[in-house]
Parts: C-alpha cells; structure tokens; sequence
C-alpha cells in the first residue's frame, strides 16, 4: 500500500511508539499524585512541554496540552472570546478554515458575536489590506490558519502578524499542518495562539496542544481539578504527551532533510500529473505545504477515483461532496473559484517521510489510467452541456 | 461503507458505455451535485434489446448504473418501467442512505429513457 494522505493522518513513527510504551505500563502514574510515579509522570509531561516549545520558539509556560486539532482551535476561540465579550464580539478569520474553526465562527454568531469571513484569491491567499480594513475598534480575534489542509496554501503569517499586532485584536494560527514541514516561530509571526495536533506530524492520535502567549488571558473549555494552569483541566493524558513531544523533536530535526526530499518528489509529481488533458493545479503554485498536491481532473467525480486509486493500492482523499457528509463539495475550493463540477473532481495527495521515488513513479503510472477509465464512463467529454 | 456487490458492480461495471445502436436516451442527475446519468436504450418490439450508460458520479452512481442494465435487459417497457430505486438498492444488497436519493439515479434515467422511446415512437 501506498499512502498519499498524510494531511488526513500519519502512522506513530517507531521511535515514538517504542518512547510512549513504557507510559501505558509501568509508568502508568498520575501526574497529580505526590508520589514517585506521579512525579515520574509529572516530569515526563513537563519535558514534553520543552520539546514542543522549542519547535515553535515558545516559552514551555506557554504550552498546554488538549485533545488535538480540533480542541486546541475550540479552546482558542470560544476562549478569547468569553474572556473579552467585553471588549468586543467581532471576530476575524477566512472563508477556507477548518470546520473546526468555521462552525466555532458560526457557534458564536448564535450567541451574539460577529464574524468576518475573509475571501482568498483564486491561490487561496487572503489579501493584508483586506484584513486591515477589516479590523475593528471591537475585533478581539483574528484567527486564519497557516497552511490549508486541503490545497496547502501558506499564507504570509509575518505579514499578518504585523498587520493585527497594529490592532486590539489577539491572533491565532491553526499550524496543524505547517508545523514540522515549515519553519514556524510564534516570536516573528507574533502570535498570541497557535494550535498543533499529535497525530498529524506521525505522532499518536487524540492529542495536541494550544500554546498561550504569556500574558494572554482565555476562559477553559473544561472545568474542573485545575490541570494545565487551570485552563484545561482532566488527567493527563500522559503517554499521548509525550509521543506528542517526541514526535515534535524528531519532527523538527528531520525537516531540513526531509522536506526538501518530498518537495522535489511532489514536484515531479505535479509536473506530471498535469500532462492530462483538462487537469489543473489547485492552490498556490509556489507557497504551498512541500508536501501536498491537489488537482482537479474534469468531467469525473473524486469518490470514484480515490477508490479506484485505493483498488491499485494508492491511499489519496477528495473534496469532492460524496466524501463528505454534509454532500456539499469542498468549501475551500469553491473560495478559490471553482465551479461546484470542478469541486467534485479533485484530488488530494499528501507525502510523508516513507513515500519514496518508487511510490511516486507507481502513482504516475497508474493515476492518468484511472482518470481516463472514468472519463470513458462519463458522459461528459468535452464541457457539461446543457442540461434537460 | 459499501457492500460488496456495490464495490464489484463499482470494479467491473456491466454493459458500461454508449450503446453502437439505440432508440432513445433518459438524461438525470445535475453536475452541480456531481452524478449524472445517460441511460441509452434499444428497443425490439415491445422489449429492452440493449441497454447502455455512461455516468459521472461516485460508486452509488456507477453500480446503480450497472445494476440496473441487469434488471432492465429483455424485459417488457412496462416492467422495465416499473423498477424502482428500492429495487436497484436491494440488488445490490444496500447503499447508504445518504446514497439512496442522490447517486441512485438509474431507475429514473431508465423511466425517461423509455418515456422518450414512446415520445418518439408516437410521432
Ligand atoms: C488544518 C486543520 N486544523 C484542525 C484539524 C483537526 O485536528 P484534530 O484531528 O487533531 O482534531 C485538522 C485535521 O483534520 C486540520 O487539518
């Protein structure tokens, strides 16, 4: 099998397997207990919290353990938002976020706040002025992800930064996906929050973290014996930590080799793929994650092809409305422009460290027969048509 | 998510393709929501001679669209016309629901397929 969807999830890399191990064994202690294996386990989190603050040039203070993804980016929102209703209720973000961000976004419009939905460019790039004219005497957040899950588009987080620190405003990242594939530092892109997840960066899953500039004030999700600084209170989960904190390290030492290895393979990649006829590049040609490459194949539908793909071996995922379960073609790429027809035919593939040239040559070779066996049974060979 | 015959009539679609010969063609589906579906019909006296596709569309499409040139073939254009979409899901032994009224689109293509045969026929 060969896996091309690394932005979905990644395997636990051996090595953090084999360092998270001992956790659900003998180490099985209680980070709150005052005896030595509590403090074994106390110490083992804290040292994760290292690992992850150097990654992102953080203070360990500022780091606080959640669930992942999805809890990290709930947590930074609804947070700031409780915490600075008196302030303001305008909040900032984009119309190609995680749904994890947007129905947060549409959550608090239920409950008073308001919401402006940036619009990209037809790369996916939000534009700074844009952003400038939209903030507010009342804007408390500005939240817009740095590189997107789907068409890895990486917006200019310097640029923002500089841009929102001019403001009231406090700003978020959701850096899922850029963090160990691009230089991230909270310093020069001047964040207040940014949001990481385990599971993606080939550690275990249900994991991840929101790192809290000092100084930053938020309301806890959970309530309750006041773990985390009081701000997110539960029992560690203390092997996911620190398989979290391992997988960072090696993460972050790795990517001056490896990314560039994979940028050149989806390079080649891209290149070839758009010999097909009617086959377009989706996202931005250059400021795009080194690891992602997402098309559009016309006059086919992309739940079709990812599991013929599958029959042949090959892992891959689609914004197409059959992959999802709301039946709505991607929202990201109807931002950037494409048709609903378009939306439907696209595919995903993300690399990681275990693809090889081999894959890449295997996938070149079977992904224009698969495109054109479809086509054959469309009946659409030219454009759409009119339809009766 | 899908049974097996769906992945099979999906891997190995029967009958796929535009007919060399027919009599009348049932045009479904939208490609705003992804699936749509050509079916093409040849008829000899009262009978389904041939029956053919072509769809763009995801799984449910395509083996609905299989399946249903193996319910239809040699039957009469009333009981062609009489396949349901119940019938088309339990051939192929279940869709997921959320399949069951976007991508099960044959028995409707085949319905106006047959109402266009007649169309013509009268004319
Ligand atoms: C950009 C982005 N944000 C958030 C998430 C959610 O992360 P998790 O799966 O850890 O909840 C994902 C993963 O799907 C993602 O790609």
């Amino acid at each position: 099998m060969i896996y091309m969807d690394h932005s979905a999830t990644t395997p636990v890399d051996k090595r953090v397997l084999d360092f998270m191990l001992p956790y659900f064994g003998e180490k099985y202690g209680n980070a709150s207990s005052l005896h030595s294996l509590g403090q074994e386990a106390k110490k083992a989190i804290e040292e994760a919290r290292v690992k992850v603050a150097k990654v992102i040039h953080a203070d360990p203070s500022e780091i606080y353990f959640t669930s992942g993804g999805t809890e990290s980016n709930n947590f930074a929102i609804k947070g700031v938002s409780f915490a600075d209703k008196d302030k303001g209720k305008h909040i900032i973000t984009t119309k190609i976020e995680h749904d994890c961000v947007l129905n947060t976004c549409k959550w608090l419009e239920k409950r008073g706040f308001e919401v402006t939905y940036l619009d990209v460019d037809k790369h996916g790039l939000i534009d700074i002025g844009d952003l400038e004219s939209s903030l507010r005497e009342d804007t408390i957040l500005v939240s817009i992800t740095h590189a997107n899950n789907e068409i890895g588009t990486v917006q200019d987080m310097e640029e923002i930064g500089k841009t929102v620190k001019e403001s009231n405003a406090y700003l978020h990242t959701d850096a899922v996906q850029s963090v160990t594939k691009l230089p991230v530092d909270v310093k020069k892109m001047r964040l207040d929050m940014l949001s990481i997840s385990s599971h993606k960066i080939f550690g275990p899953k249900g994991v991840g973290c929101l790192h809290i500039r000092k100084g930053v004030k938020l309301d806890p999700l959970a309530h309750g014996g006041g773990h985390e600084g009081g701000l997110r209170s539960g029992t560690e989960n203390v092997s996911g930590i620190v398989g979290f904190g391992e997988a960072m390290k090696i993460g972050e030492e790795e990517r001056p080799k490896a990314m560039p290895r994979l940028q050149k393979l989806r390079d080649k990649i891209m290149d070839n793929v758009l010999k097909i006829d009617n086959t377009w590049l989706n996202g931005h040609p250059q400021k795009r994650l080194p690891i992602n490459a997402n098309f559009s194949f016309k006059f086919i539908e992309g739940e079709s092809l990812v599991l013929l793909l599958d029959a042949k071996g090959i892992e891959a995922s689609t914004g197409s409305a059959c992959s999802s379960k709301s039946l709505k073609p991607s929202h990201v790429l109807l931002a950037i422009g494409l048709k609903p027809e378009e939306a439907h035919g696209s595919l995903r593939l993300t690399l990681g460290k275990d693809n090889t040239e081999k894959d890449a040559d295997y996938l070149l070779e079977v992904l224009p027969e698969v495109v054109s066996e479809l086509r054959k049974m469309s009946p659409f060979k030219k454009d759409y048509g009119e339809f009766e | 998510m899908y049974t097996q015959k769906v992945i099979d009539h999906f891997m190995n679609p029967r009958n796929k393709g535009k007919p060399r010969e027919y009599d009348a063609v049932g045009k479904v589906g939208n490609p705003i929501c992804g699936d749509v579906m050509y079916i093409y019909i040849k008829v000899n006296g009262n009978r389904i001679e041939n029956i053919g596709w072509e769809t763009m569309g995801c799984a449910a499409a395509i083996s609905t669209s299989s399946m249903i040139t193996e319910l239809a073939r040699g039957k009469t254009l009333e009981e062609a016309e009489k396949i349901t979409k119940k019938d088309i899901a339990d051939a192929l032994d279940g869709l997921p629901p959320i399949k069951m009224h976007c991508s099960n689109l044959a028995a409707d293509g085949l319905k106006k397929a047959i109402e266009n045969y007649r169309k013509k026929v009268e004319k």
